[in-house]
């Protein structure tokens, strides 16, 4: 089955750049059902963790402003292939996610 | 008792443990209160202990002029100050003006993309906070009604 | 000397009208393709012709650099993903969709739309895709079903590099019907506003409808299905045609109806030339 997140990690030297994107639909609780005209509740990712060989490399603490289908670019030192990725979240209503992958 | 004294011995080696732990597993729990904080003032108190930034030309800010949609607006950030801590994106008319709070490990960059929501026309600050301060930069990123395609 | 230039003007310019009037007789597909680049690429010189697959990302730079950005990691890379997964999953009497199409992966996206002289009708990817579940008694897909999107993002990636050439076969009368009557769609007025397609694409190409800047007609149909910020979802071709319409308020056709199919095919054939560089990411 298809992931809901993807990541593509390129190594240069000694940096590695790792950009994700994952499925999810961050409502702000704001907008309204075209059908019911009901507003559909927050849902939204609260905080996103990568970690590098077990390592925490960066935290995200989102709000509902970060939009649908959530992407992140960031950079880190240190990193070499075959070095462990991973990602995962949970969001406000208790879901979780995640992914790993091995750097190239 | 021998349950007791089991029972203080591993409090005790849970508190040291946790003591000695590195800061890369010391994750902050998410800023609720920042998070729903309705003015950027609000939100900076309760996230940084205050709304007073130093503006910093070392931090470079990437946004559109104008918002092409403001569903989807990304933003690039970098800075050369040191030891930064976090980095965080507030969209001061946004209902909630706290976008993102993101905890800079150490052996990362303090670069972060990533794509926003705003309301309406709106200054977009990012605030960096390091060993030494809370800086701060701000762009202007307008937000416009489409005509046919938005 | 005036009356000279005059006299001297007056019998080539009543040569090059009645050449005009001629052209205009014999006036076809590929002639009125030939006057809409021509046309956009004078009123666009800085563009090169390849580059109005990307539509208003050629005109627009700040448009474009945050439409760049988006295909840093673009999210219909999720309806890529599953539209593969999707075709290369037998129906459940063991046929696979690729065992309806004659031609290779890569020029599945680009045999469509055609003319179907059996049916006298046109054949779009969508359609073709139905045809073939129908043929092995599934029921069809729904247009804008997620299915549908996943498997025509698809065919559209793969089909990248190639370039588009729609056929309107001469001797075809049926065909050439068709085309003409997507023309004379694309130029009708309609809705409360009172605009025809042309009158935004064509005339006021470039130019601006509130906030938003108006894209070319050629180039319009190569990059389908788009990825929508606004939406956080995808839409079909068709899909964009119903929303345009309703947006100069008029009621619109259904999806995959005639009028729908005949516009397709002429602005497809408006594209030759062009690359299929589809899915793409739009606001």
């Amino acid at each position: 089955m298809a992931s809901n997140i993807k990541i593509k990690a390129k190594i240069s030297g000694d940096l590695v750049e790792i950009k994700s994107l994952m499925i999810h639909p961050m409502e702000t609780g704001a907008r309204k059902d075209p059908e019911t005209g009901a507003l559909v509740p927050q849902h939204h990712i609260t905080q996103l963790t990568f970690t590098h060989n077990e390592q925490v490399a960066l935290i995200a603490n989102l709000s509902t402003a970060i939009s649908k289908n959530p992407y992140f670019s960031y950079k880190a030192r240190g990193a070499k292939a075959g070095d462990v990725l991973k990602v995962s979240w949970v969001d406000n209503l208790g879901g979780t996610d995640e992914l790993e992958t091995v750097l190239k | 008792m021998q349950i007791g004294r089991r029972f203080v011995l591993k409090a005790g080696v849970a508190l040291a443990t946790i003591a000695a732990l590195p800061r890369t597993l010391l994750a902050a729990a998410w800023p609720a209160d920042a998070f729903s904080a309705k003015t950027a003032t609000e939100a900076l108190n309760s996230l940084l202990g205050s709304d007073q930034t130093t503006p910093s030309d070392q931090i470079k800010l990437d946004v559109p002029v104008i918002a092409e949609n403001g569903a989807v607006v990304p933003i690039t950030i970098s800075t050369t100050l040191s030891n930064v801590e976090t980095i965080s994106i507030v969209v001061e008319n946004n209902p909630r003006p706290l976008a993102a709070m993101f905890e800079i490990m150490p052996g990362t960059l303090p670069e972060i993309s990533s794509r926003i929501k705003m309301g309406e026309t709106s200054d977009v600050m990012v605030v960096v906070k390091t060993d030494s301060g809370s800086y701060s930069t701000s762009k202007q990123v307008k937000v416009t009604i489409g005509g046919c395609g938005g | 000397m005036n009356l000279r230039i005059r006299k001297a003007a007056a019998v080539p310019g009543a040569i090059v009208a009645a050449l005009l009037v001629q052209q205009i007789a014999l006036a076809g597909p590929e002639e009125d393709r030939l006057a809409f680049v021509a046309y956009f690429q004078s009123r666009f010189p800085d563009i090169p012709f390849e580059q109005f697959a990307n539509g208003i990302y050629a005109i627009d730079s700040d448009a474009r650099s945050q439409w760049l950005e988006i295909e840093e990691f673009p999210p219909y890379e999720f309806a890529v993903e599953r539209g593969k997964e999707l075709w290369h999953k037998a129906l459940p009497n063991g046929t696979m969709l690729a065992d309806c199409f004659a031609a290779q992966l890569p020029d599945i996206r680009g045999q469509f739309p055609s003319f179907d002289v059996a049916s006298g009708e046109v054949i779009t990817l969508e359609l073709a895709i139905n045809d073939c579940r129908i043929e092995n008694n599934q029921p069809p897909l729904e247009y804008d079903s997620s299915e549908m999107i996943d498997l025509t993002a698809y065919l559209a990636f793969e089909a990248r590099g190639t370039k588009v050439d729609v056929r309107v076969p001469d001797d075809q009368p049926g065909a050439l019907a068709a085309y003409e009557s997507g023309k004379r769609f694309y130029y009708s007025k309609r809705g409360q506003l009172n605009f025809a397609c042309a009158d935004c694409h064509v005339t006021s190409a470039g130019q601006w409808v509130r906030a938003d800047r108006l894209s070319a007609t050629i180039g319009h149909t190569t990059h389908f299905p788009v990825y929508r910020s606004k939406l956080g979802g995808m839409i079909s071709l068709q899909k964009r045609f119903a929303g345009c319409i309703r947006d100069v308020r008029a009621k619109p056709f259904e999806l995959q109806s005639t009028q729908y199919r005949n516009l397709e095919y002429f602005l497809s054939y408006m594209s030759n030339g062009l690359e299929w560089n589809g899915p793409g990411a739009r606001k």
